[in-house]
């Protein structure tokens, strides 16, 4: 199946030198639609008032981090079969294990380039 | 008279006053014993005292000179003057990266901005180096979260300094006081190595425009 590049992705991220950046890639990659939040809780809001196709989050978040908002992704209804991939610096095998119990689709460890972005994103939602 | 000799000595005058007057016995007679029994005793007891204070007092100079070394290190300028510093610098090296890697990403977006316009190649090659661009900048979202951890140590070494502070404030003062300029009889004028700190933070050092108002000052 061919992916929407039209589709709404949502990136998640404190930082707005990182919201920047995955934007830029994210176009560069055909992708035009593209929401931000820089944080877990303003993420849930956006994700239940709008038509979110995948989000991509960081973990290091406050308040809501990316694990909590990824377990109210997972926990709400409506939510629980969005695509979600964890965009983070934390590299152990603990954090690994943790998000994957907590239903992450993919994971990407910072600093990352624009192929593993587009591999992910493909391992994901089929390629494009 | 030592405890065996003593007890010895003791039994035997009891002996003694038991053979010749049973059980009278004078006051006198038992003002002796006790004088005898109180000797012995005293005896004993000073040396274990010796011992004691002699530790006591070894382990009191060890914790006065332990203090006056703390006292020395002057915990509490590492509080007030150098975490502080470190910790502004950090922040200072945050913003400073954030706002070069925006300048970056400003140019690389101008260039991405006029792909469309550029044939094949062209077009291919710019976009291969605006990507590399926008993922080299990330090294800003990874230093910042380190330094973030290092900020966040220095403030729990803080938090300690500050229980250092609390528990030898009379000693500080104290050292404070013997090292007063004028007290040592110290050279306290600037050297070249006082003058060595920069580079300034915000609105801590002069600006350039300052700096040649300062200059022409001289002339």
């Amino acid at each position: 199946m061919a992916v929407d590049k039209n589709m709404n992705i949502l990136i998640v991220d404190d930082y707005k030198t990182m919201l920047r950046i995955l934007r830029n890639l994210l176009r560069q990659l055909g992708f035009s639609n593209i929401e931000d939040a820089t944080d877990g809780g303003m993420a849930l809001q956006k994700l239940r008032g709008a038509e979110i196709g995948l989000v991509i989050s960081d973990w290091n978040m406050e308040p809501m981090t990316g694990i909590e908002l990824l377990r109210e992704v997972r926990g709400d209804d409506k939510l629980k079969h969005l695509p979600f991939i964890m965009i983070t610096a934390e590299s152990k095998t603990e954090n690994v294990v943790a998000a994957k119990e907590a239903g992450v689709s993919n994971y990407i460890v910072k600093p990352f380039n624009a192929e593993t972005l587009k591999a992910k994103i493909a391992s994901v939602l089929g390629d494009f | 008279m030592t405890g065996g000799n003593a007890s010895a000595a003791l039994e035997a005058q009891l002996e003694d006053l038991r053979a010749t007057h049973g059980d009278a016995v004078s006051i006198r007679e038992i003002g002796g014993v006790v004088e005898n029994l109180l000797a012995a005793t005293k005896g004993d007891l000073m040396a274990a005292d010796i011992t004691l204070y002699s530790e006591m007092e070894s382990l009191a100079r060890y914790i006065h000179a332990a203090k006056a070394e703390i006292a020395a290190l002057c915990p509490d300028e590492v509080k007030a003057e150098y975490l502080p510093t470190a910790a502004d610098e950090l922040d200072a090296i945050i913003a400073a990266t954030a706002d070069a890697t925006h300048t970056i990403m400003d140019a690389a977006e101008k260039l991405d901005g006029v792909i469309e316009t550029l044939d094949g190649n062209a077009q291919e090659t710019v976009m291969t180096a605006t990507t590399q661009i926008y993922e080299a900048c990330g090294f800003q979202d990874v230093t910042g979260q380190r330094i973030g951890k290092v900020i966040k140590a220095l403030k729990d070494i803080e938090i300690k300094v500050d229980a250092l502070v609390a528990a030898f404030g009379e000693e500080i003062a104290e050292f404070k006081a013997k090292e007063q300029p004028g007290n040592t009889g110290e050279d306290r004028s600037q050297s070249d190595e006082d003058l060595l700190e920069g580079p300034q933070l915000e609105g801590k050092g002069r600006t350039q425009a300052e700096i040649d108002a300062l200059l022409d000052d001289f002339d």
